[in-house]
Order: C-alpha cells, then sequence, then structure tokens
C-alpha cells in the first residue's frame, strides 16, 4: 500500500485482525442495511445502516452536523478514534461513511482493503455478538464543502467542462440501456448519462478480491479516460455510494486534487424536468 | 467462529449474470447472489446445505432481476 499517494486512509485485514481491540480503535461495519451484520462480523465492530444512520431520512441530504455528532458520541468515536470502516460491496457505503466523517472534520478514518468479502474468505474469526460501546464525545467541525458538488456545479461541469464529470455506474446505467442496477427498483425517470461524463466503472479500480489495484495501474485506468489530474473531478452514480468509493480511490489513492462526489448523482439529474441528458456511448475524452 | 469452505462462482439468471459466494458458520452455509455489473446485492440465504442455500439465493435473485427493464 506504500506506493497510494495517501496510504495512511486504507488498513489491510492483517492490520485489522493485529489491531481491531485496541482502545483507540473503532471497527464500523457499514451497509445499506444490517443483515450481513447480523450474520456474523469483526469481532469488536458496530454497524451503521445507511439508510436510516448516514443519511437525513426525512430530507434528502448527509446527516447535519447535530445528527453526525449524535451518531459519533453513540458509538464510542470521539475526535481522536482512529475509525476503520468496513463493508460489503467492496466497501461502498464504508466509502459514503468515510466521505462523510472527512466532511465533518475527522482525521483518522480509514477504510480496511477488500472489505467484508476478503475478511470472510479468508477465514477469520466472525462473531455475532454486538460490542457494549461506552458513549464519548464528539464535537464535528464546520462541514468541508470542498470535499461534495451539487447540481450546479455538476451543470456547471458539463456545460463548460472545466471540471471532469466522471459517472462510475455499470455500463448499461451509463448508455441509458437500464435505469437502475439489475433487480434493484428504478429510481429515475430518464436512463443514460450527464452530458459530457466519461464512464469508468467503480470496479475498474478493484482486482477480483476487492482490493484496490496498485497505484500504477489505477493511474492507467484513469489516465486513460482524461483524468489525470489535470482538471477538477466530479464523481457521481445513482445514489452517491459508488462514487463515494471512486472519489476515495482518486483522492486518497492516486493523490488528485480537486475531487468532490455529486452524491445526488442520477437520482437528482434522471429525475430533473428539462435536465439534459446523453444516451449511448460517450463521446472521445476530451483534453 | 470463523467462515469457512468460501466459494464463488458466477451464473447467468435471466440474461443477467449474477455472482454466488457462499461459506459455512458453524452448521449453517450462508449464500450471497450479487449483480455482476454492477456489483449490489440482491439476495442473502442461509440453509443448511451450499446447494439449498445457493438455491434460495437464485431464486430470489431471479425474482428481483425479472423486473429489470431493458430500454430500447
Amino acid at each position: 500500500m506504500s506506493d497510494y499517494a495517501h496510504p495512511e486512509n486504507l488498513v489491510s485485514t492483517e492490520w485489522v485482525a493485529l489491531h481491531a481491540s485496541e482502545p483507540n480503535v473503532r471497527l464500523v461495519e457499514v451497509d445499506v442495511e444490517t443483515s450481513a451484520y447480523d450474520e456474523g462480523h469483526i469481532p469488536g465492530a458496530i454497524a451503521w445502516a445507511w439508510r436510516s444512520q448516514l443519511c437525513d431520512t426525512l430530507r434528502r441530504d448527509i446527516l447535519s452536523a447535530p445528527a453526525f455528532e449524535t451518531l459519533m458520541q453513540e458509538s464510542g468515536i470521539g475526535n481522536d478514534t482512529a475509525v476503520i470502516l468496513y463493508g460489503d460491496n467492496n466497501n461502498w457505503f464504508a466509502a459514503w461513511a468515510l466521505w462523510q466523517m472527512r466532511i465533518y472534520g475527522h482525521k483518522d478514518v480509514r477504510l480496511m482493503n477488500g472489505g467484508r468479502k476478503k475478511w470472510i474468505s479468508e477465514g477469520r474469526e466472525l462473531t455475532t455478538e454486538v460490542p457494549t460501546v461506552k458513549p464519548a464525545r464528539y464535537r464535528a467541525a464546520s462541514p468541508d464543502f470542498s470535499l461534495r458538488s451539487f447540481l450546479l456545479q455538476a451543470q456547471g461541469a458539463s456545460a463548460g467542462r472545466a471540471s471532469a464529470l466522471v459517472d462510475v455506474r455499470s455500463p448499461a446505467e451509463f448508455t441509458g440501456e437500464i435505469l437502475a442496477p439489475p433487480g434493484l427498483p428504478e429510481t429515475c425517470q430518464r436512463g443514460g448519462h450527464i452530458p459530457g461524463a466519461r464512464n469508468i466503472p467503480w470496479s475498474k479500480a478493484c482486482r477480483e478480491d476487492g482490493t484496490f489495484l496498485p497505484y500504477d495501474e489505477l493511474k492507467a485506468v484513469y489516465a486513460a479516460e482524461g483524468i489525470d489530474g489535470s482538471k477538477p473531478v466530479i464523481a457521481y452514480c445513482r445514489i452517491g455510494e459508488r462514487s463515494s468509493h471512486t472519489w476515495f480511490v482518486l483522492r486518497y489513492l492516486l493523490g488528485l486534487p480537486g475531487v468532490t462526489n455529486y452524491d445526488g448523482s442520477w437520482t437528482e439529474w434522471g429525475n430533473l424536468v428539462g435536465a439534459p441528458v446523453q444516451r449511448g456511448a460517450a463521446a472521445a475524452a476530451r483534453g | 467462529m470463523r467462515a469457512e469452505e468460501f466459494a464463488e462462482r458466477k451464473v447467468a439468471v435471466d440474461g443477467w449474470e449474477v455472482n454466488l459466494a457462499s461459506y459455512r458458520l458453524g452448521d449453517v452455509f450462508h449464500c450471497q447472489a450479487d449483480n455482476v455489473s454492477p456489483g449490489a446485492w440482491l439476495a442473502r440465504t442461509t440453509a443448511p446445505t451450499r446447494a439449498e442455500a445457493e438455491q434460495k439465493a437464485l431464486t430470489r435473485a431471479s425474482q428481483l432481476l425479472a423486473r429489470t427493464r431493458r430500454c430500447a
């Protein structure tokens, strides 16, 4: 992991096996909901459900600062706690949690490389025991929205091309062949992609075992589509969790400047009245 | 406890590629079915044998995948 631009944001399964029980380490399994956690999880891990705990459940947004502070406090996380996140789906929702924690200024938060699948495939210890958590004190920083793009920035990038748009969904979603990942509910009125976006599926960043490609291979994957740090990057997907994964790769593993996550993503753009939509494959990469 | 006998394989379900990952925890086999592209989980099942857990996951995955429309 030492070749990455910021390897301190990633730990291995071996590291977790050795350090998870240390007093200043909090291990969190993060998924859309907690059914996988309930089957068995890494000893000492607590669970966060994206749907109910990592989003504002009234309006569509990330957590408010007070709600974020409450989650941290109830999770036994103080401002100096080392938080290790992992989950299913190659850490999609764990990456969302990391993105949100960075927005609120948490310094020491890392992903477990390979996520839940790698831990299980290695035959490591699991438990169904839910740890007792002693609440901690937590103070969120002012939100750092330089890590986040809103609709306005995405529209600007599409119209002006000053920032690169990276659509990390599957090719079938990007082209408009399907309106949601196969088997999942359709959550948009129109299929396709934001005009000007490049399609670089999140999975291009991973090996078959779920771990990230080494630095040189990652660099080649994104450079082939014109993502080389020469301009800011806005990553998006359907609901913002897959693009959190790519945001993590671009920002911390490759160290590119000006990378943001547009969490409104296709569920916002694809439902907007009058929004321009492109179907089919993307045009050739722009400089 | 530890996950044992972890195995993965890809199968086609209603024209969609599905990844089946299964393992044993104690006396119970667990199976998860994901759509390969993009990789979201569709079903998570348990059963006394791997074959039964996989079949239950495939049945549920098939029900969900049947709802997916391909646009012209």
